[in-house]
């Protein structure tokens, strides 16, 4: 089955001073439609890098190597300047980090949602405005038609980020890339914008690539979910799975390190050591310094990927025939307990 | 909109005070200027000089000459000038108002307009030998004194194309020579400051949503990046104001434009007071009234500097 985003392969390096920084190595997955892909790893994993090479937003110096991401079967990689910009904003919609620097100080909202559809649809003024009126109200902007003379500054940051998510959807994108939306929002606001996108994606049935290095919010949201450490994906799967039944130790690593709402816990868990230097990554499994379950080959050989279940796919030599039998430590067992409860009061 | 009047009511507080000061430290300062406003005193006289000195007012001592000049000036009248006999200075400057202003006008304009198309190239342009001749021109245009252009200029388009006069006044384009003159420091000026403002600002948040919503280079440049880059121009619109007045002094003595320069530069020199006086209380007050104006274009630009007027706004 070929999904509606496929990305094969896809190799970036930057340009830097000291040598090439090697951010994305040989990254493949695919997007369905309608679904929700959760991309999970710590800061500088390169899962920014990776979507943003979808919407060909690279810095100038930015290489990409090799790879393809196909879209609908054409590989955007391959796309000159105009057909480019035919797919960014009407084909793929972005939501940016920080609400409070990605909206233009000078323009009033109304213009800045509209843009856009003016730029890809013919579509008079008003008829925009009046698109513009309803998705503002859809995003739960109240009295959003006087506000749409109004400047960002005029907005609290959820709000901001309400208006970031209409700039998007406006022109009714297969696909949204979402680059971790609620960050910078308190916890209170994530929420509601959780749950506005969620409730958004439902309606409109859009794919959502959703950045995020909060699993709380992966459990919350996705459907499947891809966990990315040093430029590669290290693990993949449907939710469940990542939660549930994870086998890389990073992934480990990862819901160890999710603060628990009710355990007693006295200290929060954090992964030992620092993500490699990707100015020379090492030549055997990234994650073998900081792995306590590391194996001798680890260190001389990049895993493969091991096919867990149709779905669910994990790099990690562990998963290798005759490889010793390693069962995860306590807290992730405790963790998954926790899960299917939640799951199950969910329902 | 009673945020705003108070407001209001303030600046023009501190600018009449402004204007108070200015005109009181030139009063002093050009009667402790050496010389007579007399064009051949050796040949008069101790006696005519004294008649002469009565005739002006010149006889009282400064402190009380001072206050007759205020209480003249309260009633609008800026003395009668030395230099030419009889002649009120307000009906001699009146003449002389609109070449200056119009210059300085066309000057400011073209030269702000050039400034902001020549930084936004090279900001778009960035390192490649389109943005290093920009950078060029621009440090050519700061470094080489506007009466040096004035002569370059005339050689090329007067003595050797005989395109314009020389040095004539009358038609608009004999003004072309001398508006490129005043103008070659603000678009210096203005290309170096946009240039620097839109590489910071190409590199905002904002500018890659723009990005994103697959808007192309110059479409963004000028949506979003313009405006934005604008701002901190604003500032330097005052000063640069300031240095086309003060440049066009010269300037216009060189192209034999009938202008208040032309006056000013004259009135100096032959110590004609009321003249002085006149021209600098024109010249700060034009540049308050800029100054003034530059702090309501802010406003107009960026809608966080608005003076609302106390509008509250639901959050």
């Amino acid at each position: 089955m070929s999904g509606l985003l496929t990305i094969e392969n896809l190799d970036i390096s930057f340009s830097v001073f000291a040598g090439e920084v090697k951010a994305v190595r040989g990254v493949s997955f695919r997007l369905d439609k309608g679904e929700t892909l959760a991309i999970v790893g710590e800061s500088g994993s390169g899962k920014s890098v990776t979507v943003k090479s979808i919407m060909r937003l690279l810095p100038n110096n930015a290489k990409i190597n090799s790879g393809s991401i196909l879209l609908d079967g054409e590989d955007l990689l391959r796309q000159n300047e105009r057909e480019t910009l035919k797919v960014r904003g009407q084909r793929i919609g972005m939501i940016f980090q920080d609400p409070m620097t990605a909206l233009d100080p000078t323009m009033n909202i109304g213009d800045q949602v509209m843009e856009s559809l003016l730029l890809h649809k013919r579509i008079s003024r008003r008829e925009a405005g009046k698109k513009a009126l309803e998705l503002l109200e859809l995003v739960g902007i109240t009295t959003a038609g006087k506000r749409m003379r109004h400047f960002p500054h005029q907005f609290s940051g959820g709000q901001r980020q309400r208006i970031v998510i209409a700039i998007a959807l406006i022109c009714s994108p297969e696909i949204i890339i979402a680059d971790e939306p609620t960050t910078a929002l308190d916890v209170t606001v994530q929420a509601q914008i959780l749950e506005l996108l969620k409730e958004i994606q439902k309606q409109l049935a859009t794919a959502v690539i959703f950045i995020t290095h909060d699993l709380g919010v992966v459990a919350n949201i996705a459907d499947r979910v891809a966990v990315m450490y040093a430029g590669k994906i290290v693990e993949i799967g449907k939710v469940d799975e990542i939660l549930l039944n994870s086998r890389h130790p990073y992934t480990w690593g990862l819901l160890s390190a999710m603060p628990s709402h009710n355990a007693d816990e006295k200290r929060i868990y954090t992964i030992p050591g620092t993500p490699p230097d990707m100015l020379c990554p090492p030549q055997g499994d990234a994650f073998y310094p900081r792995n306590k379950y590391a194996l001798k080959i680890d260190t001389l050989r990049m895993p493969p990927f091991f096919q867990v279940s149709p779905t669910h796919q994990a790099a990690t030599w562990l998963l290798a025939p005759g490889a010793p039998e390693v069962t995860p430590p306590a807290e992730i067992i405790a963790g998954r307990e926790l899960f299917r409860e939640r799951a199950r009061n969910a329902r | 909109m009673k945020n705003f009047s108070r407001h209001l009511i303030k600046k023009v507080g501190i600018m009449l005070l402004t204007l108070w000061l200015i005109i009181t430290c030139t009063f002093f300062l050009i009667h402790s200027l050496p010389g007579s406003p007399y064009v051949n005193q050796e040949k008069l006289t101790p006696a005519q000089l004294e008649i002469l000195n009565r005739q002006a007012g010149l006889d009282k001592p400064l402190p009380e000459q001072y206050l007759i000049y205020f209480k003249n000036l309260a009633r609008g009248d800026f003395g009668t000038s030395f230099q030419f006999k009889n002649q009120p200075v307000t009906k001699l400057l009146l003449n002389r108002v609109g070449p200056s202003v119009q210059l300085g006008f066309q000057a400011i304009l073209t030269g702000t307009v050039m400034g902001v198309i020549l930084g936004m190239i090279s900001a778009m342009r960035q390192n490649t030998w389109v943005d290093s001749i920009v950078t060029i021109i621009a440090i050519l245009g700061r470094s080489i004194p506007n009466f040096v252009f004035a002569v370059i200029l005339q050689y090329l388009f007067a003595v050797k194309l005989s395109i314009f006069p020389i040095a004539l006044w009358g038609k608009f384009s004999y003004t072309i020579l001398p508006t490129i003159t005043l103008a070659m420091a603000p678009m210096a000026n203005s290309a170096r400051f946009i240039r620097t403002e839109m590489v910071e600002v190409l590199n905002s948040d904002y500018i890659e949503l723009a990005r994103s919503k697959g808007l192309s280079h110059w479409q963004i440049a000028c949506r979003h990046g313009l405006r934005n880059s604008l701002i901190p121009l604003i500032t330097l619109l005052g000063p640069m104001a300031v240095s086309l007045m003060t440049g066009s002094l010269v300037v216009e003595n060189i192209y034999a434009v009938p202008g208040i320069g032309e006056q000013f530069v004259k009135s100096i020199i032959t110590n004609d007071y009321p003249t002085i006086m006149a021209i600098t209380i024109l010249y700060s007050a034009m540049l308050i009234i800029i100054l003034f104006v530059v702090d309501l274009l802010y406003g107009l630009v960026d809608p966080r500097i608005r003076v609302t007027g106390g509008e509250r706004l639901a959050a």
